[in-house]
C-alpha cells in the first residue's frame, strides 16, 4: 500500500514538475496546483497509512492504539489552504498578465526583465 | 508583561496594526499614521523581548493552547531569532518613516499599509517559531503580503515580476513542504528540538538524506543563492523603493536564516552532522558571491545592481555556515546583522538619488555631492560598509567570516570572500562617485525630502555603533550558534 501511494505521489509530482516547464503560463498554474496535490499525498505518507480506524483514543486508554496519525491530516488541511491561497494570487497575476499585454507566453512576459542592455552607450560620450 | 504575551507581540502588534491600516486605508494620513505607530510600537515590544531573552535566564518559551512543550506550537526567544526580530524593527521603522514621503495616497488606498505589517508580522513569526511546519506556513504569509507589495501600483513590469518571483517562490515551498514531512515521517515530530535530538547520533538513511536536499533547495531558492538566484534581480527592482528596501533588507536572510536553523540546529552540522552535504555549502557560497559580484559589477540601473549585491551578501553569510564550525555559525549571524541594515539602507538611499536625478541609470545621474552634502555622507556609510572599509560594520563581517574560514581550514572560501570583496569594493566606489562625485548632466534637480534622510540616518547610525562596538555583536552571535549547536 505504501509503495502504492508513494509511486502515485511520485507520479504526480513528476507530471506537475513537466507542466511547470512549459512556457504556458496557465499550463504552468496548473502544475503548481497539481504539485501542491502530490506534495499532499506525501504528507499524508509520512503520518503512515496502517489503519483506516478514526484517530479516536478508546475509552479508558490513554494513547491512541492501531489509528493512523491525526496530525499530518490537520497538516494537510492546512497545506491545501496555503496552496489554495497561493494558487489564486498566482492566477490573478496570470489574468493580469492576459489582460495588459494580451499573451500567456512566458517569452512575451518580459516587461521587468526588458531595461535594455547594461551600461548603453550615453551619445554625449561618443 | 508575562514572557507568553512578548513573545506574541512582535506578531501580535503588526497584524493588528494591520487590520486597523486596512480599516482606514480609504484615509491615507490615517493610514500612514496606524503603519507609523506600529512600527513604534513594535520596536519597543522588540527592544522588551530582546532585553528579556539576553539578560540571562532561561529563555522565554510558550506553547499556545497551553499544551505541554512538545505536543503544541510553540515560540521561543532563542537567540539569533530574537535578535533579528529586533533588527526587523528596526528596519520596519525606518521605511515607515521613508515611507511618509514615498509612499502616495494611491498606493495606501492600495493597502500598502496592511500588506507591509503584515508581511513583517510572518517575517517574526519566522523568527520566533519552535515548530517546522509552522515555519513553513510564516515563509507562505510573507510570500502572500509580498506579492501584494510587489504589485501594487499594478504595472505591467511588476505583474511580470511579480510571477517569476512567484513561481519560483511556490516550487520551494513545495520543496520545503516535503522536506518537513519526511523530518516528520522519520522523526516523529515537529519541533525543532525534539527533531533535532531525534536525528542526534542516527546513522545516516535515505529518508533525511531526501529531507536534507530539499529543505536546502527550497531554503536556498528563498535566500536567492546560485544556482537559484535568477528570480531575484527579475523582480526586485520593480517594486516600489520602500519595499524594495524592506525585500532587500528581510526576506533573503529570512531563508538563511531557516538554513541556520535547519542545518546548524535540526541536522548539527556543527557537531559533525549531514558531511556529505557541507562540501556542496561551500561551492553554493563561493559561486553565489563570484557570479552575483560580477552581475553587480555589469549593471547600471541602481536597483538591479543593489539586487546583484543582495544576493552577493548572502553567499557570505553561506560561506559561514559552510564552515561547519561553531564560529562560522556565529560569523554568518554577526553577518546577517550587518547585511540587514546595509542592504535596506542601500535600497532607501537609491530611492533618494532617483528623486533628486529622476533616473535610476548612474549614467545620469550625478552632483549630489554639492547639491546634497548631508545625503552624500549618510549614503557614503552604507556604501562604505557593504564594501568593507574599516571602520563600519562591513569591515567586521567580513573580516570574521575570512578569519574563521581560515582558523576551519578552509582557505579556498576566504580567498573567494576576499576575492569577491575587492570587487565589491569596485562596484561600491563606481556606484558612490557616480551618484554623487560625478558633475550631473541632466537639468532635473528636486530636493530630498527630510523624513528619507532621517530613515537613512537611522539606518546609518546602526551601522556605524555595530562598527564601533562590534565586540558586543559577535558577542551575541557566539551565544546564537551555541545555542544553535545545543538545540538538542
Amino acid at each position: 500500500m505504501t509503495v502504492l501511494y508513494a509511486a502515485v505521489g511520485a507520479g504526480i509530482v513528476a507530471c506537475a514538475l513537466y507542466m511547470i516547464l512549459s512556457r504556458n503560463l496557465v499550463r504552468m498554474l496548473l502544475g503548481l496546483s497539481l504539485l501542491a496535490t502530490g506534495v499532499n499525498l506525501l504528507l499524508f505518507l509520512a503520518g503512515t497509512t496502517r489503519s483506516q480506524q478514526p484517530p479516536i483514543i478508546a475509552e479508558g486508554v490513554k494513547t491512541l492504539q492501531g489509528g493512523p496519525d491525526p496530525l499530518v491530516q490537520a497538516l494537510i488541511l492546512t497545506a491545501i489552504v496555503i496552496g489554495f491561497a497561493l494558487t489564486v494570487v498566482l492566477a490573478i497575476l496570470v489574468l493580469r498578465a492576459w489582460r495588459s499585454s494580451e499573451t500567456i507566453d512566458a517569452r512575451d512576459v518580459d516587461a521587468a526583465e526588458s531595461l535594455g542592455p547594461p551600461r548603453p552607450r550615453d551619445p554625449i560620450d561618443v | 508583561m508575562s514572557d507568553a504575551v512578548l513573545l506574541v507581540l512582535p506578531v501580535l502588534l503588526p497584524l493588528a496594526g494591520a487590520v486597523l491600516a486596512l480599516l482606514l486605508r480609504t484615509r491615507p494620513a490615517l493610514a500612514t499614521a496606524s503603519g507609523l505607530g506600529t512600527a513604534v510600537l513594535l520596536a519597543l515590544a522588540s527592544l522588551l523581548l530582546f532585553l528579556r531573552a539576553t539578560g540571562g535566564g532561561a529563555v522565554p518559551v510558550t506553547v499556545f493552547g497551553g499544551w505541554p512543550r512538545g505536543f503544541g506550537i510553540g515560540f521561543s526567544a532563542a537567540l539569533p531569532g530574537v535578535l533579528l526580530v529586533l533588527v526587523t524593527a528596526l528596519v520596519t521603522l525606518a521605511a515607515s518613516i521613508y515611507a511618509i514621503d514615498d509612499i502616495g495616497p494611491r498606493r495606501r488606498r492600495a493597502g500598502y499599509d496592511a500588506l507591509m505589517l503584515a508581511m513583517v508580522a510572518a517575517v517574526n513569526g519566522a523568527f520566533l517559531t519552535d515548530d517546522l511546519f509552522n515555519l513553513y506556513v510564516w515563509f507562505e504569509l510573507a510570500l502572500l503580503g509580498a506579492l501584494g507589495l510587489l504589485t501594487i501600483d499594478r504595472r505591467v513590469a511588476q505583474i511580470d515580476g511579480a510571477i517569476r518571483y512567484a513561481t519560483f517562490a511556490m516550487l520551494a515551498a513545495t520543496f520545503i513542504l516535503i522536506g518537513v514531512a519526511m523530518l516528520y515521517g522519520v522523526t516523529g515530530t515537529l519541533e525543532i528540538r525534539g527533531a533535532a535530538r531525534a536525528l542526534a547520533g542516527r546513522p545516516p538513511e535515505a529518508a533525511t538524506a531526501i529531507a536534507a536536499a530539499l529543505l536546502l533547495g527550497g531554503f536556498v531558492l528563498k535566500s536567492g543563492l546560485v544556482p537559484f538566484h535568477l528570480w531575484l534581480p527579475a523582480s526586485y527592482h520593480t517594486a516600489p523603493t520602500t519595499v524594495a528596501a524592506v525585500f532587500a533588507g528581510l526576506l533573503t536572510k529570512m531563508g538563511l536564516f531557516a538554513l541556520l536553523l535547519i542545518f546548524a540546529g535540526v541536522f548539527g552540522v556543527t557537531a559533525g552532522g549531514a558531511p556529505q552535504l557541507v562540501p556542496l555549502f561551500g561551492v553554493i557560497a563561493c559561486a553565489t558571491m563570484i557570479v552575483c559580484v560580477s552581475g553587480a559589477l555589469a549593471q547600471t540601473d541602481m536597483r538591479r545592481l543593489l539586487s546583484y549585491h543582495v544576493i552577493a551578501q548572502v553567499g557570505y553569510m553561506m560561506a559561514g555556515l559552510a564552515l561547519a564550525t561553531r564560529d562560522g555559525v556565529a560569523a554568518a549571524v554577526f553577518y546577517m546583522v550587518h547585511s540587514i541594515i546595509v542592504q535596506a539602507n542601500l535600497f532607501l538611499g537609491a530611492g533618494l538619488i532617483r528623486r533628486a536625478s529622476g533616473s535610476w541609470d548612474l549614467t545620469r545621474t550625478g552632483s549630489l555631492m554639492r547639491r546634497e552634502p548631508l545625503f552624500a555622507l549618510l549614503f557614503a556609510v552604507p556604501v562604505l560598509s557593504l564594501a568593507g572599509i574599516p571602520p563600519l560594520s562591513g569591515f567586521w563581517a567580513k573580516m570574521i567570516v575570512i578569519r574563521q574560514s581560515l582558523d576551519a581550514g578552509m582557505a579556498w572560501i576566504g580567498a573567494v570572500a576576499l576575492f569577491a570583496g575587492l570587487l565589491t569594493i569596485v562596484s561600491m566606489a563606481t556606484f558612490w562617485s557616480d551618484a554623487c562625485w560625478k558633475q550631473a548632466r541632466g537639468p532635473t534637480q528636486r530636493r530630498l525630502p527630510a523624513s528619507g534622510l532621517l530613515a537613512m540616518a537611522l539606518l546609518s547610525a546602526a551601522t556605524i555603533v555595530i562598527g564601533l562596538a562590534p565586540g558586543w555583536l559577535w558577542g551575541l552571535a557566539r551565544r546564537s550558534a551555541q545555542m544553535l549547536a545545543l538545540i538538542p
